[in-house]
């Protein structure tokens, strides 16, 4: 144990090496390398088809890594299943939201809930004073959706539905979160209340946000990564990511002041 | 919970009067006995006082043989309508529980049945059936759909021939006969009465067993594993030790039911668990309906009228009476074609056209009273 732990040394949240996901021939990402602390809050950049949600992947394990190591606060996470990841304390949301569009808001994130917690096999319905029923209502609250969390999915505004997502990614005792593009298809007030959400979540939890708006991401984060063709391109703060030349020419084009 | 709480997750919300969603905070509730649908006081009573009304042999051979076949099926529905999981399996779990209580217990094979009290048997009965189910469910789980359902064939098939081919353990072809239940509390419980009352009372426990389970943590996250098994993975949920589980409880099931089956015939062989009845499992939760837990009992209610009565049928328009395969062939074709989600899902469809303006193809909103 005590080896392991100083193998790894540098006390990270998460820490890949070398992660290769190969789709055949074709290499989705290839030998990326990257290290976040502890409550560190880091946006992915990069242009469609940079690998941004394959790193996602290979990181919950939804995919398993073709090669290379996902090391979660230390420990070897990278022949864990996803629901293993997950009890770890490693939690996702999805582009495209993933959601179950004929239950109540309440219990979708009740069920999220119940996905962290021993009570994943009850035979019992929540009572009035349920603990996972409570923590969902605070949930809930957290992402303001408290005025309709007795509405069927179905019937939710697009953000509303993406606000869920987040709710849901907050279920349990979170360490880090992958936001996949959460602001995506919001309009500019819905965007506003999500970077509200997120520079609110607590200190300890850190989180990775794959964004296409950079107004978004450089508010929410404090580290950019940026990829290109599967591969790192740039790492730096959001103002140095901003300023890079390299980085404008690519990703920016040339109508962005 | 409120009243919009769901059957199904992935279905369509139905359009309901959505005051009751709206209302944000629930108000007080009413006392339960006034939050039950007045349809379950009229049929709860109605079946409560049959005996009253129905002949010996309505009782015992055809509302005891509908809450027998009506609990298989529900584990099948528990299986397919929750889990998304087709599994032939259940007749041939409710058969070896059925040997498990002969071989035991007593019956006219005193060669072979052991003689142990009613207490032993019936709990090893039961375990044995689960063990056999969950370790069906586990190899089943691994495949989907129409590989489910073949693998689970395959594995009916197997025991049947297993059991018709063994004579050391299964008496082969005859099976045992004499196979009675225990004279608990004085009472001859293949008399009639009796009869009816025992298999209603396990049908009824089943029946709202499975139904309060679906709005449990268990049941919900089995709904969403058949919705979307990846992002209940990424909610944290095993999604294959929550098939399997489901697969067990299945087999719990099955496993009462088939002690009552035995106990009806006095007797179990092999083919109390053939290809036909395994077959007829999945017809009847079909013709019933997959949605909720009260769909497999009106399929085998339904299976149990056309297969008692059909002979007679038959022969009083002239035909053979051993052709009443075919009527109860074409009655399945009939419902499947005409309703692919079964009696329920007529019902459902009859239900919201009623509740719809017939003039303007509105919805009406009326206040409660529906189920």
């Amino acid at each position: 144990m005590a080896a392991r732990l100083s193998a790894t040394g540098t006390g990270n949240a998460l820490e890949l090496r070398g992660v290769t996901k190969l789709f055949g021939a074709l290499a989705a990402i290839s030998d990326i390398t990257l290290s976040v602390r502890p409550g560190e809050r880091r946006a992915v950049l990069g242009s469609n088809g940079a690998g941004k949600t394959t790193l996602f992947n290979c990181i919950t394990g939804d995919f398993r890594a073709t090669q290379g190591t996902v090391r979660f606060f230390g420990e070897n996470i990278s022949e864990f299943s996803a629901h293993e990841r997950i009890r770890r304390g490693l939690r996702r949301t999805y582009q495209i939201s993933l959601l179950f569009t004929g239950l109540t808001v309440l219990d979708n994130v009740y069920l999220a809930c119940c996905g962290v917690s021993r009570g994943r096999f009850s035979f019992r319905r929540p009572g009035r004073n349920d603990a996972l029923m409570s923590s969902a209502e605070d949930l809930v609250r957290v992402v303001h959706l408290e005025d309709i969390r007795n509405r069927v999915v179905a019937e939710l505004s697009y953000g509303q539905q993406r606000q869920l997502e987040i709710a849901m990614a907050l279920s349990g005792a979170p360490r880090l979160i992958l936001f996949d593009e959460p602001a995506a298809g919001l309009s500019p007030a819905e965007r506003s209340e999500l970077i509200e959400i997120l520079t609110g979540l607590p200190r300890h939890m850190g989180y990775i946000i794959i964004e296409h708006d950079m107004d978004v991401a450089l508010r929410v984060a404090e580290s950019v990564t940026m990829m290109h063709n599967g591969r790192i391109f740039k790492e730096g703060n959001p103002a140095e990511i901003e300023d890079d030349p390299e980085v404008q020419a690519l990703y920016l084009g040339r109508g962005h002041e | 919970m409120t009243v919009a709480a769901q059957n199904d997750l992935g279905g369509r919300p139905e359009p309901r009067s959505g005051t009751s969603a709206a209302a944000g905070t629930v108000a007080v509730l009413a006392p339960w006995y006034e939050r039950v649908p007045g349809a379950y006081w009229i049929v709860g009573f109605l079946l409560l006082i049959m005996p009253l009304l129905a002949s010996d042999f309505t009782l015992f051979q055809i509302f005891g043989w509908t809450f027998i076949l009506g609990m298989i099926a529900l584990s099948l529905m528990l299986l397919a309508g929750y889990g998304g999981m087709v599994s032939l399996v259940q007749m041939t779990v409710a058969t070896l529980a059925g040997y498990m209580i002969a071989i035991f217990g007593t019956s006219a094979i005193t060669g072979i049945s052991l003689g142990w009290p009613w207490w032993i048997t019936i709990p090893l009965a039961l375990i044995i059936a689960m063990i056999f189910g969950t370790a069906v469910g586990a190899l089943a789980v691994r495949t989907e759909g129409i590989y489910t359902i073949m693998i689970t064939l395959a594995i009916a098939s197997a025991f049947f021939y297993f059991t018709r081919q063994n004579y050391v353990i299964f008496n082969g072809f005859s099976g045992f006969n004499g196979v009675l239940p225990p004279k608990l509390f004085g009472v001859d419980w293949r008399s009639a009465k009796a009869f009816y009352y025992l298999t209603l009372f396990w049908a009824a426990v089943s029946y709202f067993v499975v139904l309060y389970i679906s709005r449990a943590p268990f049941g919900l996250a089995l709904q969403g594993v058949r919705d979307n098994p990846r992002r209940m993975a990424a909610l944290g949920f095993n999604v294959f030790a929550h098939r399997v589980a489901a697969y067990a409880f299945a087999a719990l099931i099955a496993g009462i039911a088939g002690i009552l089956l035995t106990w009806q015939s006095a007797q179990v062989s092999p083919g109390t668990g053939g290809i036909g009845p395994v077959i007829d499992i999945l017809v009847i939760t079909v013709i019933g309906g997959t949605r909720r837990p009260v769909g497999p009992f009106i399929g085998a209610f339904i299976y149990v009228i056309l297969k008692t009565f059909a002979i007679d049928i038959l022969i009083s328009m002239g035909l053979s009476g051993d052709r009443f395969q075919l009527l109860i062939g074409i009655s399945f074709l009939l419902i499947v074609f005409f309703s692919p989600d079964g009696i329920l899902g007529l019902w459902d469809r009859w239900n919201e056209n009623r509740r719809r303006d017939p003039l303007t193809g509105q919805a009406v909103v009326r206040e409660g009273g529906e189920t």
